[in-house]
């Protein structure tokens, strides 16, 4: 179904697949945006179109039922387009967290979810993926209306990629092998792997849905129960389809949905001493946070998914119009809301002045407005933070004697909506060429030797993604190898289809999620070592 | 000719083979200790027994050579037997990890190490497994004159155990395998499965050459360079065998020792921005402070392998002899210091009376005395903290009204040694039924049900190891599945063959070592994915 319903909607370049969603292997793009406003265009947004989908699930989830928070408390849950509210939303803080860790932790001690067969568990994440088909639509308005992104991206490649995810470890569920091992004696030698226990997860608000599935996925296949912390700016298309779950056959208390914030919810659930493992995807510095409470309480096993400042190379050899395109889509999508954004573009000095003559061209074709308006490319920042940390670091690139190309400011006068930003004449030791911006903002570096580049482009406390483009093998071979990154893709970008793994070096991150690798995070491993008496062979 | 050495010393019983050193399948030991001191012999010891080795190396190896300290300063390394000092050593601390880590950096970033291939490396530990075998009795000289341990155990057991896991490692250097992965695209999806970096590790006392084959081997194997801490009680044999690394052929800087004390020289290791992995074995308050540490720097990933409190459980079934030579084994051996000693005997109250009288008299036959002297089963504690920390402990059950069945004081009037130690009616909330004493003391627990014990085994922060003793099948099966333990031995004990994964559930570490596992340690995951032009097939 995921298939047909993307293969009717090829008119939209997003992707024609549901995850690997790169754009610019689509062909040219020119064609779009003789419909929508420009970023040029500075008048005010018409009004909001209004989403077809009705809020119903704003509670916390705990132990299979829609609670109220101990407190009694909300908090709103806005619409990025213009900061006003969509809904109220049960605020969860340590006592709700205690609440849903015992419910997590007596679903997974005596409850039926880890005794049941991996066969059984693999059927309910099979199940839950057909009820996401089947709600495709309002899933995908329910997040454009509360992060802002594009319906489209949402409809056609978010959406489906929830369910192509959880198709994909439920397949896993019941090919979770441990090792019989050689001894060095008489000794019948087997490791189990077994679940860990009680999951911890704290997500963020740029990929809601999709970072519920690379967390909840891999743990649920495994036979875990969870209890999992939604960012304070997007708590509401998990509440729908934990829903969806419960449809599916899900066990109560399996998962746990505490809406909340991070230094109440979040540091309660980092520092529980009844949870057996605590994943997190955010920022660096609160990273380190999660990590120092798994330390100070239960010394909980953590896989961090921190930022990145991802270098983007292109090469001498480069086809420019195509290299602009993707350089172009691996900044700008998702608003420049992406860990992983190829956030400092580096390009060769032979090529350099048409590809930056060309990126800005393509920038100001960039289309913002309302994300539920077909054809919209670039929606409003999630929060009013987010939006003045980026229009602040503009600022600063100004300052610092780079060459603004283009945009610069806000766009319009309602919401969080930033006009598409390119910065050329960037140094390495600029403010915009050593933080995570986070934003619509383009920062070009030019290079001369592959030598150098490769230790400019390690030159940072990050390393989660690179992107190469060239089509020279040995210089993609001799990148690829070089470059310190947990990520490296070549002549495309933001390939994130369920099997390839995606973690950090350095301070991006610990641990992998995706594909095989994340079945370790959520598995313990059991040695069981057994006498044996008169054995046939060793 | 690890082999034939041992094979020549059948009389002693520690081990029949390298690794798996399970005392009681080699049969009974009544025959034992008529020529050595009992316990219950009070009488001084004589005069310790010179060791034949000499001290040759005790400054620090950075980059290739042995070194002072940059401060200049020295700390004695004790004889535990008398306290007296074998040597002066050069005592490291964070100028000095800052020198080696600089070595290990240009080693890694710019040396030989990682560019040569798998085979190569390969062939250097194998070298090295080689040269340890030459070298056998002096290491295991000087290894038991530093840490008290039975010298048989020493040269039968640990330094083959030693040349046994850099054979291991030196096999999984050339089949580090990394992915093809099905992509949902036209993409060609591989992962590299890269070293790391350079990698800290602090190893413990108690095992001081295991514990560097366990930390030092993987991390060769994998092409990562190493700045390792040794224990400060402990700081020779590692120096010694570092010596034998460099005539096999391994390059400068590639393996650096820092001997010194944890809060100097151990936490700039664990808090180094240029270190890029972090293993560390001890205790468990202090595996925490590594684990914040990293966390605080630069979030390099931690391996921990801490304490325990494991169970020993024995069932009604059970051969009640056998039994209890296991349990002996499993509690006294290595004087007790080891983090998976079985250090609390769950005995089923139908065999659980004659369990106590013929544990009491096995442990009241125990042969304590000089490590250097032939049939010696127990030599001293490591040193007078320890020492001191046990007695504590003995004092302790007995004013919590556990039943002393021997033992309960210090051995002669000399050095660190302890008479083997036994409690009966040990309750649970006791501080000896809890702690972890690392020491010669057994406490012996008595139980009904197989669900009560289950739970009783496992009402404990830690999670390191159990031992099953059982001939009954699905008593086997259903304990080895509910204990939260990392390793389950049944019907032996302390089985430490290389490819048998070690580590702990709960507090009692993160990750696993030896095997196939620790491989994973010591790799970083790096997801290519590069766009495949008229693919064939995806």
């Amino acid at each position: 179904m995921a298939a047909r319903r993307i293969s009717s909607v090829i008119s939209r370049s997003i992707s024609l697949r549901p995850l690997s969603s790169s754009v610019v292997s689509q062909g040219n793009r020119t064609s779009l945006g003789s419909e929508v406003q420009r970023f040029s265009t500075a008048a005010a947004l018409e009004e909001p179109i209004i989403p077809s989908v009705k809020v119903n699930y704003t509670k916390l989830l705990i132990d299979g039922k829609f609670v109220d928070s101990a407190s009694g408390k909300t908090f709103p849950a806005l619409d990025p387009r213009t900061g006003e509210v969509i809904a109220d939303v049960a605020e969860g803080d340590a006592e709700d967290i205690n609440r849903a860790v015992s419910a997590a932790r007596k679903a997974f001690d005596e409850g039926p979810w880890p005794r049941m067969t991996a066969y059984e568990r693999s059927c309910i994440l099979l199940r839950f993926a057909d009820l996401v088909e089947k709600h495709n639509d309002e899933i995908a308005a329910l997040e454009s209306w509360n992060s802002g992104k594009p319906y489209e991206q949402s409809a056609k490649t978010e959406v489906p990629g929830l369910a192509r995810l959880f198709r994909y470890y439920a397949g896993w569920a019941d090919k979770i092998h441990g090792l019989t091992v050689p001894a060095d004696g008489p000794y019948h030698v087997q490791t189990l792997h077994e679940p860990i226990g009680v999951a911890g997860q704290i997500i963020p608000w740029n990929f809601p849905l999709l970072m519920f599935a690379w967390k909840v996925g891999p743990a649920l296949a495994c036979g875990n129960t969870i209890v999992l912390k939604t960012a304070e700016q997007t708590p509401l298309t998990a509440l729908y389809v934990s829903k969806l779950f419960l449809e599916a056959g899900l066990p109560p208390g399996v998962l746990n949905i505490v809406s909340g914030f991070g230094p109440t919810a979040g540091a309660a659930l980092a520092s529980h001493m009844d949870v057996d493992k605590i994943a997190f995807t955010g920022s660096t510095d609160t990273g380190k946070i999660v990590q120092e409470l798994a330390a100070k309480s239960n010394l909980k096993p953590v896989t961090l998914e921190l930022g990145g400042k991802s270098p983007f190379i292109v090469c001498e050899d480069a086809d420019v119009d195509r290299a602009v395109e993707l350089a172009h889509f691996a900044l700008f999508f998702n608003q420049g809301q992406c860990c992983c954004a190829g956030s400092r573009t580096f390009v060769h000095e032979r090529v350099h002045d048409e590809f930056l003559e060309k990126a800005r061209a393509r920038a100001q074709r960039r289309t913002v407005g309302d994300p539920f308006q077909k054809g919209i490319e670039q929606g409003p920042q999630i929060d009013t933070e987010q939006f003045q940390k980026i229009l602040k670091y503009i600022r600063s690139g100004i300052e610092s004697d780079a060459t603004l190309e283009c945009g610069g400011d806000r766009f319009g006068s309602k919401g969080y909506y930033i006009q598409p930003t390119v910065f050329s004449n960037v140094k390495d030791d600029m403010l915009i060429a050593q933080d995570e911006i986070f934003g619509p903002v383009q920062t070009i570096l030019k290079f001369k030797e592959v030598d150098d580049v490769i230790k400019r482009a390690n030159a940072t406390k990050y390393g989660l993604a690179a992107g190469v483009f060239t089509k020279n093998i040995d210089t993609a071979n001799r990148l690829t190898r070089a470059l310190r990154a947990g990520t490296v893709w070549v002549n495309c970008f933001d390939v994130f289809d369920a099997a390839i793994p995606f973690g950090g070096y350095k301070m991006s991150g610990i641990g992998r999620e995706k594909g095989i690798y994340s079945l370790n995070n959520y598995l313990q491993v059991k040695a069981v070592v057994t006498q044996l008496k008169n054995p046939a062979w060793l």
